[in-house]
């Protein structure tokens, strides 16, 4: 997955959200080491400070922790992680039901279009 | 080693009657990336000579490790500036030798390396060579410095924007804790994600000095889209 920025919010808050999804999605998996700083902002092209505040939020909330030597690790805690999955999907969920109400749609025909779809597909 | 890298207070600069620095207060840390930003005839180029000692303040001072710009700070400063000033008859690689020679804290071979990799020829004459492609050699020599502060001006103007990234990258793999980049640009859009912090100036004033990311926080658009609206004409 590659990197990508839209324009007007903070972009530790989209760089927090983005390796929430990459841990989620298996591409960092538990117990993996996380590149280090500076390679890993060279990749996304952002600034290091940036990336290393986003990084002290992932550890503050427990998904990855630093060790003094080695590196950065994800989290071994897979609850933690498919906690954070359902957290991701809920709010996945919340802004499909608030983008079909906005089209008109009662909650009952936005679950009814979605078990339609599912099956096409 | 102060914790403030360079310092203006109530510097100004005048060409005659024309003000292009109007009592510039500024402070500057390390390891940050830092956008110059500003319109055309703002007072960006003035500023960054000045903190190279190329021209001497009308008024207030400037300082770099707490000392007047000067041997001792020419030193620890890595200078592009924006307009060609290598002689165009040299070859790429004299023109590293020359600069291994000249600043202690060259690297001859990083140099070496990013020529390679941006495939430009050692043996070619700086005359030869399109406009980007100059641009990217005097980058090369620039960056090739481990100095505490690079003072860029333009840096990204005449490149492809390949060669830009490349070019940002090898900023943020080089970045360190003790050093600081300061970019002189307009084109925000390319190199807002590597900022730390914006420098809005005009009219030789400083508009404002903020991290980028409470900028896009507080105002809700991205750097780029509130200098248009700042400095719209």
């Amino acid at each position: 997955m590659s990197w990508t920025f839209d324009g007007g919010r903070p972009l530790y808050t989209q760089l927090v959200e983005q390796l929430k999804a990459k841990i989620v999605s298996g591409e960092y998996p538990p117990g993996q080491r996380i590149p280090p700083v500076r390679e890993l902002a060279a990749e996304a092209g952002v600034n290091p400070n940036t990336l290393q505040r986003a990084f002290s939020e992932l550890e503050r909330e427990g998904l990855l922790h630093a060790e003094r030597t080695s590196g950065r690790f994800v989290t071994e805690d897979v609850s933690l992680v498919e906690y954070l999955r359902g957290e991701m999907a809920r709010e996945l969920a919340d802004q499909y039901l608030d983008q079909t109400r906005q089209l008109g749609y009662s909650n009952e025909q936005a679950v009814e279009l979605i078990r339609r779809r599912s099956e096409e597909t | 080693m102060t914790e403030e890298l360079l310092c203006c207070r109530g510097l100004g600069k005048q060409f005659g009657h024309k003000v292009a620095l109007a009592g510039v207060d500024l402070s500057l840390g390390r390891g940050r990336i830092i956008g110059l930003l500003g319109p055309n005839g703002s007072g960006k180029t003035t500023l960054i000579k000045l903190a190279n000692g190329l021209l001497t303040p009308t008024r207030g001072e400037i300082l770099i490790n707490g000392e007047v710009p000067g041997p001792a700070t020419k030193a620890v400063v890595s200078y592009l500036p924006d307009a060609s000033y290598l002689p165009s008859w040299m070859r790429v690689r004299d023109l590293v030798n020359m600069f291994d020679d000249f600043y202690a804290d060259f690297s001859a071979d990083r140099a070496v390396e990013m020529l390679s990799t941006l495939e430009i020829s050692g043996a070619e004459r700086l005359k030869h060579l399109s406009k980007g492609t100059k641009e990217k050699v005097q980058l090369v020599l620039a960056m090739s410095r481990q100095a505490q502060l690079y003072l860029l001006d333009e840096p990204i103007g005449g490149v492809d924007p390949a060669a830009r990234d490349y070019i940002l990258r090898t900023i943020l793999q080089n970045y360190s804790a003790e050093a600081t980049v300061l970019i002189s640009t307009h084109l925000i859009s390319d190199i807002e994600p590597v900022l730390d912090e914006a420098i809005f100036i005009q009219n030789g004033h400083i508009l404002l000095h903020r991290p980028v990311d409470d900028i896009r926080e507080t105002e809700g658009k991205s750097v780029d889209e509130y200098f248009r609206e700042v400095f719209k004409c």
